[in-house]
């Protein structure tokens, strides 16, 4: 156990759901405007999850009216009000930066196969 | 010095990030202050100068000396490792024996933090000084590290005092000023200092309210 996981674990949020690279995700953001706060959401790819513990953030890429966006939160960011998983990715490694390179049917993600239950 | 200094002594032990009531991430450094033990209180009339004597952190009762052993059996106080004299004249204020906990610094914006910082053993003029070395290319041979010229021929005919050269490199005693406090844990000792301080996880720091407080365009302090 290190030194300050005790105090860490006060920003820790506990109700992330478990994602890795190449799910799509719906993220609710909190964005306060003036006085007011709404939640929008972010939908896209998860292409990279990067660090561990309280300072550990995910970055997910969507293409937005023909330009790619992304959004890196951190993952216990309280910006964040929830974490909706759309869809698992099938892929076969952690970081999918050559996503950015492609477009159209080549940027898609299979989806992945739900395994028989035994 | 007419300035009121609190001071407490404090382990560092390490940074982590927390979240503001803005949702921003701040990096914090996290310090395990005091509680300390008031050993001894200099005053005017009896030693020249007004300060109080802070004691800190845990030491084995062996390896005290009797002399010491002396020095804090009139405070009625168990022997600490650390001991340092915080000048500020309200020391008449604290009596030998008190504690000083981080309860003092409730409140506190702005402090100044002081510790020694990271040995780098002996170091170039590159990473000591900043210092942009000479070039990679253009016929440099095996020198792109050095300082280049250190001074004239003839005229002076000799090395001016004080030439920046390469050497030892940290371990020095060094204030960070004007430190911002995120919060104050008195439950477990703990101050959160936004950003870093000198030393290494575990190294002795002197924490103290800011010698130079936010001067406004014209304004007074504070």
């Amino acid at each position: 156990m290190n030194t300050l996981d005790l105090l860490d674990a006060a920003s820790v949020r506990s109700d992330i759901p478990s994602f890795r690279a190449g799910d799509t995700l719906k993220v609710h953001v909190r964005v306060v405007e003036g006085n007011r706060s709404r939640i929008q959401i972010f939908q896209g790819v998860v292409i990279a999850r990067q660090g561990s513990g309280l300072r550990e953030t995910f970055t997910v890429r969507k293409v937005s009216f023909g330009v790619g966006v992304e959004r890196t939160f951190p993952l216990n960011s309280p910006v964040i009000d929830r974490i909706e998983v759309a869809t698992r990715g099938d892929v076969r490694r952690a970081k999918l930066y050559y996503l950015r390179e492609l477009r159209g049917k080549k940027a898609k993600i299979k989806e992945l196969r739900e395994r028989p239950a035994n | 010095m007419d300035r009121q200094v609190n001071g407490i002594l404090g382990k560092k032990l390490g940074m982590t990030q927390v979240w503001d009531e803005n949702n921003r991430v701040v990096p914090v450094t996290v310090v395990q202050a005091g509680p300390c033990v008031v050993t001894q209180v200099r005053t005017t009339e009896v030693d020249g100068y007004s300060a109080v004597q802070l004691a800190f952190g845990a030491i084995d009762p062996r390896k005290v000396t009797q002399p010491l052993r002396g020095h804090y059996a009139k405070s009625e106080s168990a022997p600490r490792r650390h001991v340092v004299e915080l000048r500020t004249p309200d020391a008449g204020e604290y009596t030998p024996g008190d504690e000083v906990t981080v309860g003092k610094f409730d409140g506190v914006k702005l402090i100044d933090v002081t510790g020694t910082t990271k040995g780098k053993g002996y170091a170039g003029v590159m990473k000591r000084h900043g210092f942009h070395g000479l070039r990679a290319s253009h016929g440099v041979q095996r020198k792109h590290r050095s300082p280049g010229s250190i001074g004239g021929c003839a005229t002076p005919g000799r090395v001016f005092k004080g030439m920046r050269m390469a050497g030892r490199m940290g371990g020095v005693r060094q204030t960070v000023q004007n430190l911002t406090i995120h919060a104050v844990d008195t439950e477990n000792n703990l101050i959160l200092i936004k950003g870093a301080i000198p030393g290494p996880k575990g190294g002795l720091v002197l924490v103290r309210t800011a010698v130079k407080t936010a001067l406004g365009k014209g304004g007074a302090a504070k």
